[in-house]
């Protein structure tokens, strides 16, 4: 679950990078990072999947949740992070 | 358990070859940047924030798993000797897959910039040529 909105975070960012007029926003860097993440959280599935077997595929609910949640805070952080170095990097002249 | 350490690593050696990249092109004439083709510093830069950025998420995804705290050794499978070894193999094992895997997609998308890039430049040698 957290990969597969690490996922959607990335192709929505990516979109939203190809679209932009300019890199004044620097939404390339919110694309690579979420692409960053969700190619290490793809070897996560793999190895997981190599372990576990089809059973990767029939999460308990509960621990689908869980993921839902961790994985929609993941993209929360992504987006303070990417915001904090806007900031710093990109202050907005004011006067 | 800690396989994002792997990733962090590469990261801050990344980061600092991008740093030494930056201060060898500083010298570089204009009319050469202008010619050339896109900065390895500036290729390094995407590596660099791929790794951290992944890096920076996945180290979050541990402390949510109680696998990161805020205390002396920082990692909780540190506090036992079994799970040290576990977590050293998982650190070779899943850690490393992670850091070449983004090293790869790096590669493919270095390569794709490149091309566009040349096949910009053709088009635009081609205009000149007409003209």
């Amino acid at each position: 679950m957290t990969l597969l909105i690490s996922i959607f975070a990335t192709i929505i960012a990516t979109i939203k990078w190809y679209t932009a007029k300019d890199n004044r926003m620097q939404i390339g860097t919110l694309v690579l990072m979420y692409l960053g993440a969700s190619l290490m959280w793809l070897v996560d599935a793999v190895f997981e999947y190599v372990e576990m077997g089809e059973a990767y595929f029939t999460p308990a609910p509960m621990d689908m949740l869980n993921d839902a949640f961790l994985g929609l805070s993941v993209v929360a952080l992504g987006l303070v992070i990417w915001i904090v170095r806007l900031i710093i990097k990109q202050p907005k002249k004011i006067g | 358990m800690a396989c994002f350490i792997v990733s962090a690593a590469e990261a801050a050696v990344v980061t600092v070859v991008k740093k030494t990249e930056e201060k060898k092109e500083t010298n570089i004439n204009d009319e050469e940047k202008v010619n050339g083709t896109i900065p390895l510093s500036k290729k390094l830069g995407w590596l660099s924030n791929m790794l951290w950025g992944g890096s920076a998420l996945l180290a979050f995804e541990h402390v949510w798993h109680g696998e990161v705290v805020t205390w002396f050794p920082f990692l909780t499978a540190m506090a036992d000797k079994k799970e040290t070894i576990e977590m050293l193999k998982e650190m070779g094992t899943v850690g490393v897959s992670m850091a070449v895997l983004v090293t790869v997609v790096w590669a493919i998308i270095c390569a794709g910039a490149e091309h566009l890039e040349k096949s910009g430049r053709n088009e635009v040698s081609e205009i000149d040529t007409v003209d």
